[in-house]
């Protein structure tokens, strides 16, 4: 395989507290080396910052409800699709973009792994067809299990010993990564078109509240020693008021620790936690305001806890989320189009299109809610960039959301400029208060690289440019050591590297994608744990009884699994 | 007001793509520059002058510049996408898409025109001096966001999908339309002078609806009022007033629900 | 030596039945358990008699003459490429492995890609793109559903293990007593074998179940009163009665099927019917399906939905981005207006399917044909080539999407008849072959007149001589 070197950029890796040293970085055979022969390859990196490949903990990119978004929206690709690049793919869709632009706009942001947010178990399969198709970027999927039947049970007879005898079967079986919850509970009860607002509504006939789910998953989390935490998009998303349930799922943490070989120190992953930092009692009313330092000030202090934005980019988008309930809610606020699949046994998904309109108040105090979670984040190890992708605005976005964080000038341009309700943004949010906070780069570094890598227990493959890693390398148009005075540099740069490596292969060469045929790899972790006989013998009986599939038809096939990449945890040894 | 003529010499072996056929992307080019302008057969592009003649000279600007097409345009698809000012007068018949999200200045069509005509319209006037097929004046697919201004104006008879998901504007029919007038409507004004086989205003939250012939097929989902007296298109006349569609959710103005209005004389 | 396979998927209807036990011995398929007539009927074609083994090319006098895989997709590549407006139709019997391929080759060829949803479930699309889809899989009807609605379809013929398995009379979780749990409504021109299993039936009128759905719309928003005497044909009693059962109902499903969609002003049948949901919701659980027809028809919307974000109807010719309007890029259309100068059917028969008119004016204009399709069909006895492929859920595996767009992973019982590729085989080959022809400098510089036939297939190494 080719050598590179990459010369003289500024580097910034906190991994290994680099903070803009001027360094060579070295590449051969896919990985980063100390040193490189002299016909290695030269990049050019003066004046520029070299980071690792970003990592995205949280974006819906692969599966079905991300498909039937696409598909359910021909408005989303017309006049809105860029013109395909001669030697690249078609790339259609704004919101949704087809797996080809996924591919593509996650490289040229320099992102290199991408965890899929979302996997119901039943419909696996298409979720690996849809990774196969995927150029460039390595993934992930979480299979969604907040509400399914097995672990309902379970969790009520207190059995965790099956639950995580079931959990890693349906890992292995879906070759997935980690234990998704969403909307733990309501999306059972959804099942009869109901929901579970608190976390102590009881789930309609199986008897079980959403704060018992969600410690049950902890305990069988914990009892896996999963590289990453349970993911959770807690109860009462989007709705006004809704930040005490959120602190309410937040402090289920209390009194549990991380077990597990991979570096995670948190139990718990709260998601698009903007989403869930609402006070007020209703989107009509003008109570509707901004409670994310309340919750910030608890994640804070809870090393429990990692969370991710969900910031709202002012787009035109597509909803798509596990949460049934909560999607057929926003259908009646915006009588828009509503897709929703319910899944046997097991989850649902609901999808509405959206648009957050800098005209009215609500988008722009969700504007400013997601962007005072970072700059209220003590420690950005613990803080990640997303925008839920699609939820809250299309993940090519995110060179934006650097933007606001990084110029503090932008943000109140923003506010004065676009915004209808600026000044009412002022009163009812905290961004006026942070408005001459800003993040730096090193800050976004832990944001969107190392401080993610570790939360997904994946230090060893991603976030770093220690020597050994694998080369997923980031070269952007930015001088940290002369900081560009216009912000919108920033956005140009953070959405077109200047040069990217998956891998240790040349993918982006001075803006233009190179190659996009390099093997991508499909991470998932195989757990083994003693044998249950029970388990195994309730899953055949729902499989008998219940389900509309054959057992022997469920798991994912080897054939069907992309270039596999296999994350043993063995809970026998 | 300037004026280029583009008359079709050649006729192509498929359909021809012809968006760019707009004052706007005319104004201010050359002849030469005109005539280079890219159509498209299938997957291939072609200039605009090795299927026309084109003569005349184009205005400053888009308002300044009007454009007659003669020849057989009938494989012809898009003239006027999108246009925003000027004038477009095509005599001939046409193909799909003529005035499509156009959102100003003025089309005349002296012929027939095929479907999808004035989709998405957003201003301006468009007339076509003969026949439509299908989805005049309607969304694309998908969008909730159908025409929402201008006046669509057709002499004679269209098929169906007539203003369906309208938001604004109106479409004026001089005569026949086959069936879905304003379905899934949410404003605008639909005129239709002669005759509609059914579905007229289904699932429409709001607008107004007259048709001054007869509806073989009354949505059940419609409730005569009262009579009433109105001018509908310069011509005054006894309306039966309907409202409805009572199967589909309405908006609330002033404590009291918004129905679509449908009139039918007397 | 025999050997029994199991939990083998049907490769027949979108009911994707996936517990069919298949006896096989030395290559031959023997027996087949647990499928239906018309599901065991595809398994006994495997194995018949008068197969194709290889590709073939028409002759000027009609007949036809084998020709090798290499000729055939030389044939078919350079097609591709000189023609300025293929289309690629059909995919009624694909894997979505095959389905991606041919999405790779109809992009690079300019092509226009469609399925046979166009000419049957398109409308459905057409509905959804408009209402979208309140749906669930077919195990939430099983283990919840206590009233269920079949609307225009007909399971009893077109899907015979429907109902047993998934919609009236299975035992699920919640639904114990199977059957005699759950009310039934049948609607239908037609007093169809299904309607014998109803509850209620209700006849409408042909071509106005529209108005019906508005009906139902009006009771569902508190207008029942005004409801006029009759309905499309049905009393109003009978409506206020089948709306008090979906009241009443805990989990209510709408199975729809051909009959909303083949009547006129077709999807808006559908999304008058998706449009019920939504309003149904308001009182208890609803969902909606539509009941598709092959067992993998759900699939090329999905795959081609994740590659270029359309189902259908793929007007791919621009080469910068996907256009998509049925109505215009939908191939009935394309062939009755003369818009395509070469066409691939594949996995389904044009010739049977699409409607005469649309498919003479094909023929009469002298356009190029290429058939794909493990069996000799009507579209095939008039195509220049066709090129046999092994039958998926029996020659081949891989995934196919159910009626609830649940995928299933399909299994091979057999080694493929003679060797034959498979879709997926075939499709990568003839995209390798554009490539190395458009190396080679042939191009579609809209010369070619598509009704001259192409110049006699050469060996490929000839052609780089
Ligand atoms: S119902 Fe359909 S899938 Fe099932 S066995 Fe019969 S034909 Fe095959
Ligand atoms: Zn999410």
């Amino acid at each position: 395989m080719t050598e590179y070197i990459i010369k003289n950029g500024c580097v910034i890796d906190p991994t290994q507290g680099i903070n803009g040293q001027k360094m060579d970085i070295c590449i051969k055979d896919g990985k980063i080396v100390d040193k490189v022969s002299n016909s290695a390859k030269v990049i050019d990196a003066t004046g520029k910052t070299v980071m690792a490949g970003g990592v995205d903990i949280h974006s819906h990119v692969a599966g079905p409800k991300v498909d039937a978004g696409r598909l359910f929206r021909p408005e989303d690709k017309l006049f809105k699709s860029p013109n395909r690049k001669s030697n690249l793919r078609m790339e259609m869709g704004f919101s949704v973009p087809s797996v080809s632009k996924t591919g593509y706009d996650y490289a040229r942001m320099g992102y290199g792994f991408v965890m899929e947010a979302a996997m119901p178990p039943l419909e696996a399969a298409h979720v690996h067809e849809e990774i196969r198709d995927t150029p460039i970027i390595d993934e992930a999927a979480m299979p969604v299990l907040g509400n399914n039947w097995f672990l309902l049970e379970y969790f009520k007879n207190h059995e965790i010993e099956n639950a995580g005898a079931y959990a890693s079967w349906i890992l292995n079986a879906t070759r997935g990564y980690a234990l998704k919850c969403v909307n733990p509970g309501g999306t059972e009860a959804w099942g009869w078109g109901l929901n579970c607002i608190t976390i102590h509504d009881k789930v309609p006939y199986f008897d079980i509240t959403p704060a018992e789910i969600v410690k049950g998953l902890i305990e069988t989390n914990e009892y896996l020693r999963l590289p990453h935490s349970i993911h959770v998009h807690a109860n009462n998303l989007g709705n006004p008021g809704n930040y005490t349930t959120t602190l309410d799922t937040l402090k289920l943490v209390e009194g549990y620790k991380a077990n597990n070989d991979f570096g995670r120190e948190q139990v718990m992953h709260h998601t698009h936690l903007q989403f869930h930092c609402y006070g007020g009692d209703s989107f009509k009313s003008s109570s509707f305001e901004s409670k994310s330092k309340e919750v910030m000030d608890y994640v804070n202090k809870q090393k429990g806890l990692t969370i991710d934005t969900g910031n709202v980019t002012l787009d035109e988008t597509t909803t798509m989320t596990a949460d049934g309930p909560f999607e057929y809610h926003l259908t009646h606020l915006n009588h828009l189009k509503w897709t929703n699949v319910d899944i046997e046994l097991e989850t649902a998904a609901g999808i509405v299109p959206f648009i957050y309109d800098p005209k009215t108040y609500i988008a722009g105090a969700q504007w400013a809610i997601g962007l005072e979670l970072p700059l209220f984040a003590k420690d950005k190890d613990r803080c990640f960039i997303t925008t839920d992708h699609p939820n809250a605005g299309p993940f090519w976005r995110y060179p934006r959301i650097y933007k606001w964080l990084l110029s503090a000038n932008a943000r109140n341009d923003l506010i004065k400029n676009e915004l209808k309700y600026g000044d009412k943004v002022l009163d009812t949010t905290y961004i006026g208060e942070l408005s001459d906070k800003e993040i730096s780069l090193y800050e976004l570094a832990q944001m969107t690289r190392s401080g993610v890598a570790k939360a997904l227990g994946l230090s060893n493959l991603y976030g770093s440019l220690k020597t050994g890693m694998n080369a997923n390398v980031a070269v952007y148009d930015i001088d940290p050591e002369n900081l560009p005075s216009d912000p919108e540099q920033y956005e140009t740069a953070f959405g077109n590297v200047f040069a990217f490596f998956k891998d240790g292969v040349l993918c982006i060469e001075n803006h233009d994608i190179v190659n996009y045929s390099m093997p991508k790899k499909t991470v998932w972790v195989n757990s083994i744990v003693p044998e249950n006989k029970q388990v195994e013998r309730d899953i055949r009986d729902k499989f008998l009884h219940s389900y509309t599939v054959d057992l022997e038809n469920y798991a994912v096939q080897e054939e069907h699994v992309h270039n596999p990449y296999a994350i043993k945890v063995d809970i026998t040894e | 007001m300037n004026t280029v003529t583009i008359t079709m010499v050649k006729q192509p072996q498929l359909f021809l793509e012809a968006d760019l056929i707009t004052p706007d992307q005319f104004a201010g080019k050359s002849i030469e520059a005109i005539g280079a302008i890219e159509i498209s057969e299938g997957k291939i592009k072609y200039p605009l002058a090795s299927f026309a003649k084109i003569e005349g000279v184009s205005g400053a600007t888009a308002a300044e510049t009007k454009i007659v097409l003669n020849g057989d345009l009938t494989r012809v698809k898009r003239i006027g996408q999108q246009m925003t000012a000027g004038e477009i007068i095509i005599n001939s018949n046409v193909d799909m898409y003529t005035g499509g999200w156009m959102k100003g200045g003025k089309i005349t069509v002296n012929g027939n025109a095929d479907s999808f005509t004035g989709i998405a319209m957003a201003g301006g006037e468009l007339t076509i001096n003969g026949n439509c097929q299908n989805h005049v004046g309607s969304a694309y697919r998908g969008d909730w966001r159908g025409m929402t201004g201008g006046v669509l104006r057709v002499t004679g008879n269209v098929g169906n999908d007539i203003g369906t998901f309208m938001r604004g504007g109106t479409i004026i029919v001089g005569g026949d339309a086959f069936i879905h007038v304003h379905t899934h409507g949410e404003g605008g004004t639909i005129i239709v002078k002669g005759n509609i086989q059914a579905r007229v205003g289904g699932q429409s939250v709001k607008g107004d609806i007259f048709v001054n012939g007869k509806i073989d097929f009354m949505m059940p989902g419609y409730k005569y009022v009262e009579d009433v007296e109105k001018d509908v298109d310069g011509v005054k006349a006894v309306y039966a007033h309907y409202v409805g569609d009572l199967g589909e959710r309405h908006p609330e103005a002033k404590g009291q629900k918004v129905f679509t209005n449908l009139y039918l004389k007397k | 030596m025999q050997e029994v396979i199991k939990h083998v998927a049907c490769p027949y209807c979108g009911a994707c039945c996936d517990d069919l036990e298949v006896t096989v011995d030395d290559g031959k398929i023997i027996e087949v358990k647990n499928a239906c007539i018309i599901g065991t009927e595809i398994y006994h074609h495997a194995s018949r008699e008068g197969r194709v083994g290889t590709p073939r090319r028409r002759q000027p006098d009609g007949t036809y003459k084998d020709i090798t895989y290499e000729e055939a997709i030389d044939f078919t590549a350079k097609m591709l490429i000189k023609a300025k407006k293929p289309l690629i139709f059909g995919f009624g019997s694909t894997n979505c492995e095959g389905m991606a391929a041919a999405g790779r080759v109809a992009e690079d060829a300019g092509a226009v890609l469609d399925n046979c949803a166009s000419i049957c479930h398109g409308s459905s699309f057409l509905a959804i793109f408009d209402t979208g889809y309140p749906s669930c899989t077919l195990g939430e009807v099983k283990n919840r559903a206590d009233v269920v609605i079949y609307w225009g379809s007909n399971p009893a013929h077109a899907h015979p293990r429907h109902m047993s398995r998934y919609g009236i009379f299975p035992r699920g979780f919640f639904t114990g007593k199977g059957a005699r749990g759950r009310k039934v409504i049948v609607i239908d021109p037609r007093y169809t074998d299904t309607a014998r299993c109803a509850n209620q039936f209700l006849q409408v009128q042909q071509g106005h179940d529209y108005e019906l759905f508005d009906a139902f719309r009006m009771v569902m928003h508190g207008y029942a009163a005004d409801v006029p005497a009759i309905v499309a044909g049905v009393p109003k009693e009978k409506i206020l009665e089948a709306c008090d059962v979906i009241k009443a109902g805990r989990y209510v499903h709408i199975f729809f099927g051909m009959g909303l969609c083949h009547s006129d002003g077709r999807n808006h049948n559908v999304d008058i019917a998706i449009n019920l949901v939504r309003d149904v919701n308001e009182y208890t659980k609803c969902t909606i399906m539509a009941m598709r027809g092959h067992y993998n028809i759900a699939g090329p919307g999905i795959v081609w939905a994740w590659q270029f974000g359309f189902p259908y109807c793929i007007d791919l010719t621009k080469g910068s981005v996907a256009h998509m309007n049925p109505g215009e890029t939908s191939s009935v259309d394309l062939a009755n207006r003369g818009e395509i100068d070469a066409f691939i059917n594949i996995g389904t028969d044009a010739g049977a399917h699409f409607p005469i008119r649309a498919f003479e004016k094909i023929g009469g204009a002298g356009i190029p044909m290429v058939t794909i399709d493990p069996s000799v069909n009507m579209a095939a006895t008039v195509s220049d080539v066709h090129i046999p492929v092994a039958i998926v859920g029996v020659e081949t595996g891989g995934i196919c999407y159910r009626m609830d767009n649940v995928p299933i992973q399909y299994r091979a019982v057999v080694k493929p008849f003679n060797g034959i590729l498979t879709d997926e085989q075939l499709f990568d080959k003839i995209y390798e072959r554009m490539q190395e022809l458009k190396n080679a400098g042939i191009e579609c510089d809209g010369t070619w007149d598509y009704a001259t036939p192409l110049a006699d297939v050469r060996p490929i190494k000839e052609v780089y001589q």
